[in-house]
C-alpha cells in the first residue's frame, strides 16, 4: 500500500480530495462540495441531527426532547452561546436514553411517557423531538407519537427529522429544523395573524446578545422585531411570524429555505443582509431603510451609522495598523460566515492566505474566490493534515474558525478567534466589529508566540 | 444504612441533563493511549465529529478520529465497503501500527459484524503490518466507563498470549488525567519497579509545546509491552468498580494466572495507603523518603483544615472509580457527602460506599444512571453547599450557588483539564486544598450578610 501522502503545494493529503481544494486564479475547473465526506478522512463536519438542533436550539421556552441512546444528548446539551432574555428551559437537555431493549422493542412507547413526563413537570408551550440515527434505523414513528401527545396535552409537539445517517452535513439538519419550524408557526384552521410594520430576523442567534445589538439599531431608526430565528425566540413570539411585513435573513445556510416558505406561504419579502463587520452592518441597516422607502428612517439611518463609525474608526485603525499584511486563513461551518470574516479581516488589512467551509454549496464558493486575491487556498470540507499543511505552506498568522481548528492553530503556534457556534462574545454590529478587531490583534500580536518560537520544535 | 438511601428507583423515564457520556468516546480514550494508534468510529460522521470536540475542549490537543461516515445508503446495504475505505485513508495519511475501530449505536442496529468485515479487508488488502482492533461500544448498552474498560479489556485479549515470568507489573488504570497517570508513574518508579501501564495517553494527550501537529503523537503504552503483561508478576488495578465481564485484570488473572490487586485509585489518604502497602510488598522497599515527607504534608494539611471541611456537604459525581475516590476523600476528612451519583450504573459502587460510609453521622443520597435533574433534586433537599465532579455540573453552581470542583471528564468550561492532579499524597493535598478554599471563599463572601440576616440587623440601628 502506498503510504506516502502527495505534498506538492495546494495538493491533498488524500488524492480523491484534490478536487475539493482549489487555488483561486490558478485552478480551472470549479470546486467539488456538498457531497457526503470521504470516509476516513476525519472531517470537521457533524451531522443531521446536529445541524437541525443547532437551529432550534435557541427558541428559549422549548423543551428538547432527543429521542436516542445518551450521546446524542449528552454531545449536544446547551451546545450554543444564545442569550435568553426570559425563559432557560432551552438549556436543558432532556433525552429518552434508548437502552437496548427500547432498541429491540421499539422505542415509541417510552418517548411517549418521557414527552408525558416533560408536560407533567413544566408544562412547556413546545417539545421539539428529534430523531437520531437509532430512532431513525428501528424505524420508530416519532411523528405519529408526536401527533398524539400534541393532542393529548394541546401543546404543541413537533417532530424534527434528523437521523444523523440522513447525511454528514449539517445543512439537511438544518432542513430539518426549517420544517420543524414551519410546522410551529403555521396557524391553526380559521385563524390568521395580521401583518403589522414590524420584521422578523432569521438566521440570528443571539450568540453574546447579538439579536439585542441589531435590535436596538433598527429601534433608533424606527423598526421593531417581530421575531429572530431563533435567538431569544419564543413559542408565541415564532408562531406570530407571519405577521411580519419583511423577513431578513443572515445565516443564509440555515434559513434561506425558511425564507422562501415564508415568502410562499404568507407572502413576505426578504432581504439578505449580514451584521457582522462595520461595513457589512451599514450596507444592511440601509438596505432595510430602503425597503421601507420612509424618508424619516432613511435619516436616522444615516445618522446612526455616521455616529457610529465616527466612534469606533479610530478604534479599528488602531489595530490595522498592527494589523496590516498578517496572513489569515478561515475555516468555518458556512460560507456566510466566511463571507463575512473576509471582509472584516481586509478591512484590517490583512491577506487571506486560506478559506474553508465544512458546508458550502458552488455558487457560495464561486462568489468567495471573487472577493479573494490569486493564490488563495479554497477548501470544502477539509481534514486536520490539509488544514496543517496550508497553514504552514501558507506562513498563516492567525486563523478563524472553530473549536478543533483552534488546538491545532495552538499547537501550529498559530494565533486563533473563535467563530463558533457556542462563543460566549458578541461579534455582530458596531461594537461587535471592534470585539472582532480586538480579538485577532491580541491573539496575533500576542507576546506568547515570539517566546514559543524562541524555545519551540524541540520536543 | 437504611433502605431508602440506598434505593434509587427509577421513577422516571426521561433524562434531563446527562451526567454521562457516550461508550465509544471511553474506547477512543484508551486507543489514544496506546503507541502509534489512531482511532476510526464506526457509523455517522456525527459521532466522531463530538467525539473529537469533547476531546478537544478537555485535552487542548488536536484529538484525530477518524469516522467511517455511514449514510443512508448504507444503514441500509450495509457499511462494508465505507469502513474498508476508512480504514485505507486512515492508513494512507496516518500510518499507523494500530487502529482501534468503535462501533456505534447505528453501526450495532444495523448489525454490523465487525470481525468479520475486519478479516475480509485483511484479506482483501494484504494487511499485515496494522493490527486492527474492534471493540463493541453501542451507548444503548454502557457508558463511557464501560467503554473505557471494554477497550482495555480488548487490547489485553487481544495482544496478550503465553509469554515467560518476568519481574515487570502490570497497571491498568481508569480514565483520570494525565497528571495523574504520571504522578502514579512517578510513584511506581521510586519503587524501583518495571511495570506496563494501560493505557498511557499521559504523553498523547498533553503533549509538551513542539511547534508542530503530529498526525499520531509519540508516547502511549507499547503493544510488545501489552503481549507481555501475560508474563507479569501482578496487575494492579485501579478499578474496584469495574464489572467482572469488562475486566482486563480480572482476563490476565484467569488466562494467564497473574495475581490481581484490584485497588481504588490513589486519591485520598487510605486509597493512597493501601497503593503504597501493595507497592511495598511487591517492591521488597519500604516507603521511600519523599514519599513519607509527602505524606507528613497531607497530614498536615488534613490537620490544619479540618474544621473547615466539616462544613462541607459534597455533592460527588461522575465515573464509578472517580466517585468512590473523591467520596473517600471527603469522608475521611470529616465532609460526608450529602449525595453520591454516577450516570453510570455499577454493579460494585453503592455496596463499595455503604462499606466506606459505615460510620458516617448522616447517610447520604446515593443516585446511579441518574442525570443532573435528580442529583439537583437531592443536593437541594439535603443542603449540598459544595460539588465535585466533572463540567456537566455547572448548573449546580449557575442555579444554585454550589461551587464545583472539577475533576474528572469532560472538563470543557475551565481550561487545564489534562493537568488536574489529584491521585498520590501530592495531588490528594492539591484537591483537598481546592475543596477547602472552595468552602472557605464562599464563607468569606457570605458570612458578614448572613449573621446580620440571622440577627435581623439591619443598617443603623
Amino acid at each position: 500500500m502506498d503510504t506516502s501522502s502527495v505534498t506538492a503545494e495546494g495538493s491533498a493529503c488524500i488524492s480523491e480530495r484534490q478536487n475539493s481544494i482549489l487555488t483561486t486564479g490558478k485552478s480551472k475547473s470549479s470546486i467539488h462540495c456538498a457531497d457526503d465526506s470521504l470516509a476516513g478522512s476525519v472531517s470537521q463536519r457533524a451531522c443531521v441531527f446536529c445541524g437541525a438542533r443547532v437551529v432550534l436550539n435557541p427558541v428559549t421556552d422549548a423543551a428538547h426532547l432527543v429521542h436516542g441512546p445518551i450521546g446524542c444528548a449528552t454531545y449536544t446539551w446547551d451546545i450554543r452561546g444564545s442569550l435568553s432574555s426570559g425563559s432557560e428551559m432551552y438549556r436543558n437537555s432532556f433525552s429518552t436514553d434508548m437502552k437496548e431493549r427500547d432498541v429491540v422493542f421499539g422505542g415509541e412507547k417510552k418517548l411517549a411517557t418521557c414527552i408525558d413526563e416533560i408536560v407533567g413537570k413544566y408544562h412547556p408551550p413546545a417539545i421539539f423531538v428529534y430523531s437520531t440515527c437509532v430512532s431513525g434505523m428501528i424505524g420508530d414513528d416519532i411523528i405519529a407519537v408526536c401527533k398524539a401527545a400534541s393532542e393529548r396535552h394541546a401543546t404543541d409537539v413537533i417532530p424534527v427529522e434528523s437521523s444523523g445517517f440522513l447525511s454528514g452535513n449539517k445543512v439537511v439538519g438544518y432542513r430539518a429544523a426549517a420544517i420543524a419550524l414551519m410546522q410551529l408557526i403555521k396557524p391553526r384552521e380559521g385563524e390568521t395573524v395580521e401583518k403589522t410594520r414590524k420584521l422578523n430576523f432569521l438566521g440570528e442567534y443571539n450568540l453574546g446578545g447579538e439579536k439585542w445589538v441589531v435590535e436596538r439599531y433598527l429601534r433608533e431608526i424606527g423598526i421593531e422585531i417581530n421575531v429572530a430565528f431563533t435567538g431569544d425566540s419564543t413559542v408565541a413570539a415564532l408562531k406570530q411570524a407571519p405577521g411580519a411585513c419583511l423577513n431578513l435573513v443572515q445565516c443564509t445556510g440555515s434559513m434561506h429555505w425558511v425564507a422562501m416558505s415564508l415568502e410562499q406561504e404568507f407572502g413576505t419579502p426578504y432581504l439578505d443582509v449580514n451584521f457582522f463587520g462595520a461595513a457589512n452592518t451599514a450596507e444592511s441597516l440601509r438596505k432595510i431603510a430602503q425597503f421601507y422607502g420612509d424618508a424619516e428612517m432613511i435619516r436616522r439611518t444615516e445618522v446612526l451609522i455616521e455616529r457610529e463609525q465616527a466612534r469606533i474608526q479610530p478604534i479599528l485603525q488602531k489595530y490595522r495598523k498592527k494589523l496590516a499584511g498578517k496572513r489569515a486563513a478561515i475555516y468555518v461551518g458556512g460560507a456566510f460566515k466566511a463571507v463575512a470574516i473576509i471582509r472584516q479581516l481586509k478591512e484590517l488589512g490583512m491577506e487571506i492566505v486560506l478559506t474553508g467551509t465544512q458546508t458550502g454549496k458552488k455558487e457560495e464558493y464561486d462568489n468567495l474566490s471573487t472577493l479573494l486575491d490569486p493564490g488563495t487556498i479554497i477548501i470544502d470540507d477539509a481534514n486536520p493534515a490539509e488544514l496543517e499543511k496550508f497553514l504552514l505552506e501558507k506562513n498563516v498568522d492567525v486563523m478563524a474558525g472553530g473549536v478543533k481548528e483552534r488546538v491545532l492553530a495552538y499547537k501550529l503556534g498559530i494565533g486563533f478567534v473563535d467563530h463558533n457556534h457556542d462563543r460566549k462574545d458578541g461579534l455582530a454590529g458596531f461594537d461587535g466589529a471592534v470585539r472582532f478587531a480586538r480579538e485577532v490583534y491580541v491573539t496575533t500580536c500576542t507576546p506568547v508566540w515570539s517566546q514559543l518560537k524562541a524555545t519551540g520544535r524541540r520536543v | 444504612m437504611s433502605m431508602e438511601t440506598v434505593a434509587t428507583p427509577k421513577v422516571k423515564q426521561v433524562n434531563e441533563n446527562q451526567c454521562q457520556q457516550c461508550m465509544p468516546l471511553g474506547g477512543v480514550v484508551v486507543f489514544k493511549g496506546v503507541e502509534n494508534a489512531m482511532v476510526l468510529v464506526h457509523g455517522s460522521q456525527g459521532c466522531s465529529t463530538y467525539m473529537r470536540l469533547t476531546n478537544v475542549e478537555h485535552y487542548n490537543e488536536p484529538v484525530d478520529i477518524a469516522s467511517s461516515a455511514l449514510n443512508e445508503k448504507q444503514a441500509i446495504y450495509g457499511g462494508e465497503a465505507n469502513l474498508h475505505k476508512a480504514l485505507d485513508n486512515v492508513i494512507r495519511v496516518y500510518g499507523p501500527k494500530v487502529i482501534g475501530i468503535m462501533t456505534t449505536c447505528l453501526a450495532e442496529t444495523m448489525g454490523e459484524d465487525l470481525e468479520r468485515l475486519v478479516a475480509t479487508y485483511r484479506e482483501n488488502r494484504g494487511i499485515t503490518t496494522v493490527d486492527i482492533i474492534p471493540v463493541a461500544t453501542p451507548s444503548y448498552s454502557g457508558t463511557q466507563t464501560e467503554g473505557f474498560w471494554a477497550a482495555t479489556r480488548q487490547l489485553v485479549a487481544y495482544y496478550a498470549k503465553p509469554t515467560e515470568r518476568h519481574n515487570g507489573i502490570n497497571v491498568i488504570i481508569p480514565h483520570i488525567s494525565p497528571a495523574d497517570i504520571r504522578e502514579i508513574k512517578r510513584i511506581f518508579d521510586l519503587f524501583g519497579l518495571t511495570y506496563t501501564m494501560l493505557p498511557d495517553y499521559s504523553m498523547t494527550l498533553d503533549r509538551p509545546y513542539g511547534g508542530r501537529y503530529q498526525k499520531i503523537p509519540p508516547g502511549g503504552t507499547k503493544t510488545q509491552d501489552i503481549s507481555r503483561m501475560s508474563g507479569a508478576r501482578a496487575t494492579i488495578q485501579f478499578g474496584v468498580t469495574c464489572p467482572d465481564n469488562l475486566s482486563p485484570g480480572l482476563l490476565l488473572e484467569q488466562e494467564f494466572g497473574v495475581p490481581l490487586h484490584n485497588l481504588p485509585l490513589p486519591i485520598g489518604l487510605q486509597n493512597m495507603d493501601q497503593l503504597i502497602e501493595t507497592l511495598e510488598k511487591l517492591s521488597g522497599r519500604s516507603l521511600p523518603e519523599c514519599l513519607e515527607r509527602e505524606r507528613g504534608w497531607l497530614l498536615d494539611g488534613m490537620a490544619d483544615s479540618h474544621k473547615f471541611n466539616a462544613d462541607g456537604r459534597p455533592i460527588v459525581y461522575g465515573e464509578p472509580e472517580l466517585v468512590y475516590a473523591f467520596s473517600s476523600i471527603c469522608v475521611e476528612n470529616g465532609a460526608v457527602p450529602v449525595v453520591i451519583a454516577s450516570g453510570t450504573k455499577s454493579s460494585r459502587l453503592t455496596g463499595l460506599l455503604v462499606t466506606l460510609l459505615t460510620d458516617a453521622d448522616e447517610q447520604p443520597v446515593i443516585l446511579e444512571e441518574t442525570d443532573f435533574a435528580a442529583i439537583d433534586a437531592a443536593g437541594f433537599l439535603s443542603g449540598a453547599n459544595i460539588a465535585i465532579g466533572h463540567s456537566g455540573g455547572k448548573f449546580l453552581t449557575e442555579r444554585r450557588g454550589i461551587p464545583v470542583i472539577r475533576v474528572g471528564f469532560p472538563i470543557h468550561d475551565r481550561t487545564g483539564g489534562q493537568r488536574v492532579l489529584s491521585a498520590g499524597y501530592t495531588g490528594t493535598l492539591a484537591f483537598l486544598d481546592r475543596f477547602t478554599n472552595a468552602l472557605l471563599e464562599t464563607k468569606y463572601e457570605s458570612y458578614r450578610e448572613l449573621r446580620k440576616e440571622e440577627m435581623g440587623i439591619k443598617e443603623g440601628v
